[in-house]
């Protein structure tokens, strides 16, 4: 059974009105256990509205949204237990801490799903240990933080509530090169010990194709491509036709390719391309 | 003198007596020359952003002088006249667009000078032409894409008719294609129309656009010279939190392994064609 399942998801904002619009149309997917998938698409491709489908925040016009194969609107009183399952950091999330210390930031989602107040601790401990925020930094104000430590903050606090799924939109956003990998790394170690679903929503072509195993391509609130990463960033053509790019790594690859030299044309990373570069750069100084 | 020029800049938040002054910028001497683009970069704290905001007197030194076309950013009653002279556009194009129609919207900074109503007109019309939205003049800007917003926040800059446009970080929130459209809208008005940019930037591949890159780090200049100068120093800027576009890194570390290639690559073609060149009659 698929962890996530949408079944031919519809969904309008503003319908019977002038202003109607058709953010997602007809959209079914599935998502398992353990799966890190990537979500691409240009500004207004249905992306964002997509994602809120999964944790209730919008209910589809039309179509079902399953979890572990449950309608999440079979009870809609129910729904907030789907957002303790399915977890949400959304873009600058900074903005949304208000508590005292990092310590009861972290600790509030813990704290509302119900757990006592020193359960509630132990779990934003350890979220903050994930997101690698140093233990010092627990008992400060939140904004005696920097941007990044901020937005690292905002994702422990989801990370604190333990859910199966964690979607992430735009997370590295405003973020330096340095910001940018080490939240990247976080996120992929925690996944990598947690064993849970990631969903990473980003404009970075770069930061996808070094994290994702699974690409979602939204264009026109329809599902454009859902394969391996690799073979998504192959279709170069196709991606630039819907206003996305590949990474200037795989760009280069491919170029070297169509070139007649035997490369990946689909390598993903400059580690993949050094390890298919330098046998050949070796074999040619032999000769 | 040069267009924007800094002599020992030293900035401080916070005036607090019993609080030890903390530099955000210290002793920052430099100069920026009319028609020249020049890009920002620097970790986040580095201090760009807050030296940007000296460039149109949206921040005044604690020390030293700014000038800003020879008129010291200090001097209270030039404040206006230097706002006129450099524009700053932000990162979100959210925050900076006011009107419910684009054209409005453009036509707000020409209206706030006193600008008389025929001229406006004009500024209006060749500002959306100069950013390629002239046909989208009548629309809501809330239903345009980032990348459009951002290019009529910046024809809003343009129908006040600077001459120099700073902007901070303004691909930041854009996809792929909004950040081509900004990008090659900046260069146009930098070729074309001789405005002086200041482009502030976390991403590399935009930086080595510019004619002249400079790195801040701790509120000082690390490292300044052209994009080829300042990124054939991967191990310096890796050190500091910065990064080199792939192409920059990949034919860097294979010099790591040994092989000989240029110290200088910079784009996609130049990196395609030195491996090309290095793998022929293998």
């Amino acid at each position: 059974m698929a962890l996530l399942e949408l079944r031919d998801v519809t969904y309008i904002y503003g319908d019977n009105t002038p202003f109607r619009s058709v953010a997602v149309d007809h959209v079914s997917l599935s998502i398992e256990e353990g799966e890190y998938i990537g979500v691409i698409g240009h500004t207004g491709s249905g992306k964002s509205t997509l994602i809120q489908q999964f944790n209730g925040l919008l209910r589809p016009t039309s179509g079902q949204v399953l979890l572990r194969g449950k309608d999440i609107w079979a009870e809609p009183k129910k729904i907030r237990s789907v957002r303790f399952a399915v977890g949400m950091v959304f873009q600058y999330p900074e903005h949304q801490l208000f508590e005292e210390t990092v310590l009861r930031d972290i600790a509030f989602g813990p704290k509302n799903m119900g757990l006592s107040e020193q359960e509630a601790e132990e779990r934003a401990r350890a979220a903050a240990g994930f997101v690698g925020l140093r233990e010092e930094l627990l008992e400060k104000s939140p904004f005696e933080l920097s941007g990044g430590e901020k937005r690292r903050v905002a994702i422990a606090g989801v990370i604190a509530m333990d859910p199966d799924v964690l979607i992430l939109d735009e997370p590295t956003a405003g973020l330096d090169p340095s910001g940018r990998n080490l939240l990247l790394n976080q996120i992929e170690k925690y996944h990598q010990e947690r064993k849970n679903t990631v969903l990473l929503v980003s404009h970075s072509m770069e930061d996808i194709a070094k994290a994702a195993d699974r690409l979602l391509v939204m264009n026109h609130g329809k599902v454009e491509l859902f394969e391996d990463t690799k073979s998504v960033f192959l279709k170069e053509e196709q991606l630039e036709k819907i206003g996305l790019r590949v990474p200037q790594i795989t760009k280069i690859m491919r170029s070297l390719y169509d070139r007649g030299i035997p490369v990946d044309p689909g390598a993903l990373t400059v580690d993949e391309a050094i390890d298919a570069l330098v046998p050949l750069l070796k074999g040619g100084e032999r000769r | 003198m040069g267009f924007i020029e800094t002599q020992n800049v030293t900035f401080s938040y916070g005036t607090g007596e019993s609080e030890a002054p903390n530099n955000v910028l210290t002793d920052i001497t430099m100069k920026i020359e009319k028609g020249e683009f020049v890009a920002l970069l620097g970790h986040n704290g580095s201090g760009k952003s807050t030296l940007a905001k000296h460039f149109n007197a949206m921040l005044l030194p604690s020390g030293g002088k700014v000038y800003v076309d020879s008129m010291d950013t200090l001097d209270e009653s030039l404040k206006y006249q230097i706002r006129r002279k450099a524009g700053l556009v932000l990162q979100n194009p959210d925050n900076q667009l006011v009107a419910s129609i684009v054209e409005e919207d453009v036509a707000f900074g020409p209206e706030n000078l006193g600008v008389p109503s025929e001229e406006i007109r004009v500024r209006v019309d060749e500002a959306l032409k100069a950013v390629g939205m002239y046909e989208h003049r009548s629309h809501a800007p809330h239903k345009l894409s980032g990348g459009q917003k951002q290019r009529v926040a910046i024809a809003g800059i343009l129908a006040m008719e600077p001459d120099c446009i700073i902007l901070d970080e303004p691909t930041a929130m854009l996809d792929p294609q909004g950040r081509t459209e900004v990008l090659d809208t900046i260069r146009k008005l930098n070729r074309e129309k001789g405005i002086t940019v200041v482009l502030i930037t976390h991403y590399m591949d935009e930086a080595v656009l510019a004619d002249r890159v400079v790195v801040m780090d701790d509120g000082k200049i690390l490292i300044e010279g052209t994009p080829k100068e300042v990124f054939s120093q991967v191990e310096l800027l890796k050190n500091h939190s910065l990064d080199v576009p792939q192409a920059t890194e990949l034919i860097w570390r294979l010099r790591q392994a040994g092989f000989d290639f240029p110290g200088d690559i910079l784009f996609e073609d130049e990196c395609v064609s030195v491996l090309e060149k290095a793998l022929e009659g293998r």
